[in-house]
Order: structure tokens, then C-alpha cells, then sequence
């Protein structure tokens, strides 16, 4: 067991613990609160695979902007205790499907042997300001299309919340 | 030294619990909580292969779905907010209708 199977082994624990609390609870405020611990775990897993920007990203994007919008809707609508929570007898047929579906995948991937390889401790340059310079000169130079895309997205994506949500005077509700 | 399966059946539970949650839950926020939770562990996967290979490509491109799933959030939060203001409601089962 080395040290990073020991930290892989503890947070996998507490990424599938944090998603079952989420699936769980009967206030949404504390599915909010599960699904942001469950992101901050999946951050500390791209740093354990030498990813740090995308963990940083994660925080600020996932656990920061995201899930405050989601906290904010639910405070907004008092949807907190919404009526028609399901009981432990609604989870059987789809945690079986789920089950099913879940093992059947796992065989096909340890049986084909496909995914192989090992994921070995990152460098220490992964860390440094190199690594971020390597990762914009790929998202500038091969990747600048989907890039600007991704831009002009995120504006309809504003100009569509906007419009969704703005009171229309003396027109159709 | 994690062998990359491990990483690849973590993303198959995560991905699993979050299709649960759809399944399940009735409360749409919860529903879309648990979307957030399937599109997270499909960037686990990518970026777990993406180590494995010692490629950026991954990494990129989980980027680029971080910024999809923003704006994803942004538009069906708004969606949510107009569809309680219409029906005074947010339990999926009661919304039958496409009329406001």
C-alpha cells in the first residue's frame, strides 16, 4: 500500500459518502451541502492526478459560483422540505437497476482490461508556473475554436437566464 | 501508485448515485444536483485517463465542460424560478403541462 493508494482509498470513501448524502436527504439545503463537500473531494483527486488548475477550477467554478446559485434558488422558492419525498420502497426497482447497471460496467472494464495503466505520483513541475503556461498555449493555439466558443455559450447562456427571469411590463406573463 | 481502473470504477458509482438521483428524487433541484453529480464524475474519468496518458488534452476539455455546466446551472435555475412563479409549485410529478 503505498501512501497514495491510502489517500485514493479515503477520499473514494468520502466522494461516494458525501453522494449518497446528497441522494439522501430529506432538506435539500443539506444535499447542497453534501454535493459541495463531494466537489471539494473530486478537486482534491485531480490534484492527487496532477491536475491542479482544473482543481482550482473546480473550487472556485463548482463548490464557489455554482452550488451558492443552487443554495440561493433553494432559499429563494422555500424549497427546502418539498412534500413527496420518497420512501426507502421507491429506491428498490431503481437501486436495483442501478446496481445492475453499475457491476455489469465494472466487469466489462476489469474483463476487456481496457483502461490499463497506472497513474503515477506527478511531478513536482505539475506545481509550478510551467505547467500553466504548457496547458494556455495548448487552450490558445489547438483549442482556441472550441475556446471562443465556449465564450459566445456562456453569453447566450446570460442573455437566456436574463431573459427567462425578467418581469415583462404590460405583455404576456 | 493508483492503478487508473480505480479511478474509472469511482466515476461508474458517482455516475450511478447520480442517475439514482433522477431517478428517484421528485424535488427538481435535487434532480439537477444530481446532473451536476454525473457530469463531475465523467470529468473524473477524463481526467484520470488523461493522467494516464500524460496528455493536457483531457484536462482541456474538462474545462471546457465545467464552463457548459455553468452556463447549464445559470439557464435551468431560471427555468426552475419562472416554473414556481407560474404553478406555485416544483414537484416534478405535477408539472404535465408545456402552457404557462
Amino acid at each position: 500500500m503505498t501512501i497514495d493508494l491510502i489517500l485514493f482509498l479515503i477520499l473514494a470513501v468520502v466522494a461516494i459518502a458525501t453522494a449518497l448524502g446528497m441522494l439522501l436527504s430529506r432538506n435539500a439545503v443539506y444535499s447542497a451541502l453534501f454535493l459541495v463537500l463531494n466537489f471539494a473531494t473530486v478537486a482534491v483527486f485531480y490534484v492527487l492526478l496532477g491536475a491542479p488548475f482544473i482543481a482550482m477550477a473546480q473550487i472556485t467554478v463548482y463548490a464557489g459560483a455554482i452550488m451558492v446559485l443552487f443554495l440561493f434558488v433553494i432559499m429563494l422558492l422555500g424549497a427546502e422540505k418539498t412534500p413527496g419525498n420518497p420512501k426507502w420502497s421507491d429506491y428498490i426497482l431503481p437501486a436495483g437497476l442501478a446496481l445492475v447497471l453499475v457491476l455489469e460496467s465494472i466487469y466489462l472494464l476489469i474483463s476487456r482490461g481496457v483502461p490499463s495503466g497506472e497513474i503515477v505520483q506527478p511531478e513536482a513541475s505539475v506545481n509550478s508556473v510551467d505547467f500553466l503556461r504548457q496547458m494556455g498555449m495548448a487552450l490558445f493555439n489547438e483549442y482556441l475554436l472550441p475556446f471562443e466558443v465556449t465564450s459566445i455559450l456562456l453569453l447566450v447562456a446570460m442573455v437566456g437566464a436574463i431573459v427567462l427571469t425578467k418581469q415583462e411590463k404590460g405583455g404576456r406573463g | 501508485m493508483v492503478p487508473v481502473n480505480y479511478y474509472i470504477i469511482l466515476s461508474a458509482i458517482l455516475f450511478t448515485i447520480g442517475a439514482l438521483g433522477v431517478l428517484v428524487r421528485r424535488n427538481p433541484l435535487i434532480m439537477f444536483m444530481s446532473i451536476e453529480l454525473m457530469l463531475n464524475s465523467a470529468n473524473l474519468a477524463m481526467v484520470a485517463f488523461s493522467s494516464a496518458i500524460k496528455s493536457l488534452s483531457g484536462q482541456i476539455f474538462v474545462f471546457f465542460v465545467i464552463a457548459v455546466a455553468a452556463a447549464e446551472v445559470a439557464v435551468g435555475l431560471a427555468l426552475i424560478v419562472q416554473i414556481f412563479k407560474s404553478r406555485h409549485t416544483i414537484n416534478v410529478d405535477e408539472m404535465n403541462s408545456l402552457k404557462g
